[in-house]
């Protein structure tokens, strides 16, 4: 992992190691926030704001943290930083703050953001750090987002419903409304729907790779050492 | 000649999955057809149309899955399925409320956990959970038989109005549905009338509303052919329906006007069908002795306490699933000792 480039870095929190898809961490926002598209969103913005500002921190603090106490550490660089959030969220976007509620500060316990802490800001350099906060807080974000579009036009019929409380006031035109919220699927708004449409991106996400990987085998070897197995 | 088979062993054939199943659809025939006669068409557009649903979507998943159709298709199980959530779902559910609940019963509930043999919850009633959560006003509109006499509603009616989702010229919701047993019971215990109160309605039989009462009848004809051709073995029933008339009937002794009777429990809603039919699904249910019976009490007394104070009127797919989910460390616990061994039965 020291010797990744940068463009490893991005691709890693996107895509092949992305915290929701892959790793499965911070299961916790991911399911219960996920109901329409700007909670999503929304809470995806501060993920990402919480790890690009932790991971930068701890990799500036790494040479002067014992590692005995790095864990209690990270902790508070990361509750900090929280806070700091939850804070800004107040002053400037307070409906959606009352919106997401207990989830803002419950970013703190997110294992996604001190995973990275852990597993790479502290042994890595500040920007190299700050790329891989960046990436992966995008990657859970976009995890995010999809799973709340599902969720929001499958169980209401809209899309970015409620856009205002993010963009201000010209965001209540961003509305689509796609069928009347009465003909919707219930069960996608309910907690259930969110472990469903989880395990339906994951199931896209195999089948992606395992199409990635039937197209690059055959390339790789110029001769299959065995006849390949018949797949219509 | 005759050849008398005298000393063992004995080469037995086996029952194959489907032969199994088929006898259990037998079995279910009478019931479904005195839902029919009180319900009307409604019931058998039902079925028909939801075990061909179900027997497409297991026909489309087998194929992705990439095994036999013939043979999957020939085990029945796919036809249970359809036909007991069809069982569940009131009378002129519009088309597509069919069509989810037999999607998320076959597609999600049964293939995506490995196909039959696999499902760790039992397949119909996810589909009814599914579309009782999600659609909580098509799936409280019981047609009543008085109402559907009045407007004497043919087969061709009945099947416009499952798929337009629509009721024919001069009829409404109102005029024809209204609630069942179980949601009377409740509504009215809410408004502070007493079970009393409710049991002299003149709907109301013996127990339950009459057409209740018939339909668990002919279930628990069906039943007990089932536990005669020893397709089920008797511990799930009698333990759910013995929990569940021992557990009603402590609160009916304790207060008469707040609790109804045990007789009324057994006998309205799921309780029957869901005792002989459901919670003895062979691959969701528990399987050792000691695990049936365990099983079967968890869902009767599940079944109770969803009633009476749960969110919905009736609890048999509720309790249903959620015993499905203990099944497993049932079994573990409740092994039988094997014979020559000590207690723990790992010998």
């Amino acid at each position: 992992m020291i010797t990744s480039g940068y463009g490893d870095i991005i691709r890693e929190g996107l895509w092949t190691n992305n915290p929701g898809l892959v790793q499965l961490l911070g299961l916790c926002p991911l399911l219960a926030i996920s109901g329409t598209v700007v909670n999503a969103l929304g809470l995806g913005l501060a993920t990402i704001a919480t790890l690009l500002i932790s991971n930068t921190l701890v990799s500036l603090l790494r040479e002067h943290v014992r590692p005995e106490i790095r864990i209690p550490v990270y902790v508070l660089i990361i509750a900090s930083a929280v806070t700091a959030i939850e804070l800004v969220m107040n002053a400037w976007f307070h409906g959606l703050f009352l919106v997401l509620g207990i989830f803002i500060p419950l970013i703190v316990t997110n294992c996604a953001i001190i995973g990275r802490a852990e597993a790479f800001a502290s042994r890595n350099s500040v920007p190299r750090a700050a790329l891989d906060g960046l990436a992966m807080g995008v990657g859970f974000t976009g995890v995010l987002v999809a799973i709340g579009a599902l969720r929001e036009i499958v169980g209401q019929g809209s899309l970015l419903d409620n856009a205002h409380l993010l963009f201000g006031e010209w965001g209540r035109d961003l509305r689509i409304e796609l069928f009347p919220q009465e003909h919707g699927f219930l069960l996608a708004l309910l907690p259930p729907g969110a472990f469903l449409a989880m395990g339906l991106l994951i199931a896209v996400k195999n089948l992606i790779d395992a199409g990635l990987e039937a197209r690059a085998a055959p390339s790789a070897t110029t001769e299959p050492a065995e006849p390949a197995p018949s797949q219509s | 000649m005759r050849f008398r088979t005298r000393t063992s062993p004995h080469m037995v054939p086996g029952h194959s999955v489907g032969h199994l199943m088929r006898q259990v659809l037998y079995a279910l025939i009478p019931g479904t057809l005195a839902m029919a006669w009180f319900f009307g068409w409604g019931v058998l557009v039902n079925v028909v149309l939801s075990v061909l649903f179900a027997v497409m979507f297991e026909a489309l998943m087998v194929k992705l899955r990439r095994r036999p159709v013939a043979v999957t298709l020939g085990d029945s199980s796919a036809v249970l399925a359809g036909w007991l959530f069809a069982l569940a779902i009131p009378p002129l559910a519009p088309v597509w409320v069919l069509l989810v609940g037999t999607g998320f019963a076959i597609v999600v509930a049964k293939h995506l956990y490995g196909g039959l043999g696999y499902n760790p919850f039992n397949p119909a009633m996810v589909g009814y959970v599914v579309v009782l959560v999600s659609f909580p006003r098509e799936l409280s509109l019981w047609p009543s038989p008085q109402g559907l006499m009045e407007g004497s509603f043919t087969l061709w009616q009945t099947l416009q109005t499952t798929l337009t989702g629509r009721l024919p010229e001069g009829l409404d919701w109102d005029a024809i549905t209204r609630a069942s047993p179980l949601d009377m019971m409740r509504e009215s215990l809410v408004t502070g009338q007493t079970v009393g109160e409710v049991a002299r309605s003149p709907v109301f039989g013996s127990f339950s509303q009459t057409e209740w009462e018939w339909a668990g009848n002919l279930f628990l004809l069906g039943g007990l052919w089932l536990l005669y051709r020893r397709v089920i073995t008797w511990h799930i029933p009698v333990s759910m329906l013995l929990s569940l008339a021992t557990i009603a009937g402590i609160f009916w002794v304790f207060d008469p006007d707040q609790f109804a009777s045990p007789a009324f429990h057994v006998f309205s809603g799921a309780a029957i069908i869901g005792a002989f039919f459901i919670a003895t699904d062979p691959v969701s249910a528990a399987t050792t002795p000691l695990g049936r019976v365990l099983f079967g009490i968890g869902i009767g007394i599940l079944t109770y306490v969803i009633r009476t104070w749960g969110g919905y009127p009736d609890g048999v797919a509720f309790a249903v699933l959620l015993m499905n989910m203990v099944a497993p460390t049932l079994d573990h616990y409740t092994r039988p000792r094997i014979f020559g061994h000590s207690g723990d039965g790992r010998g």
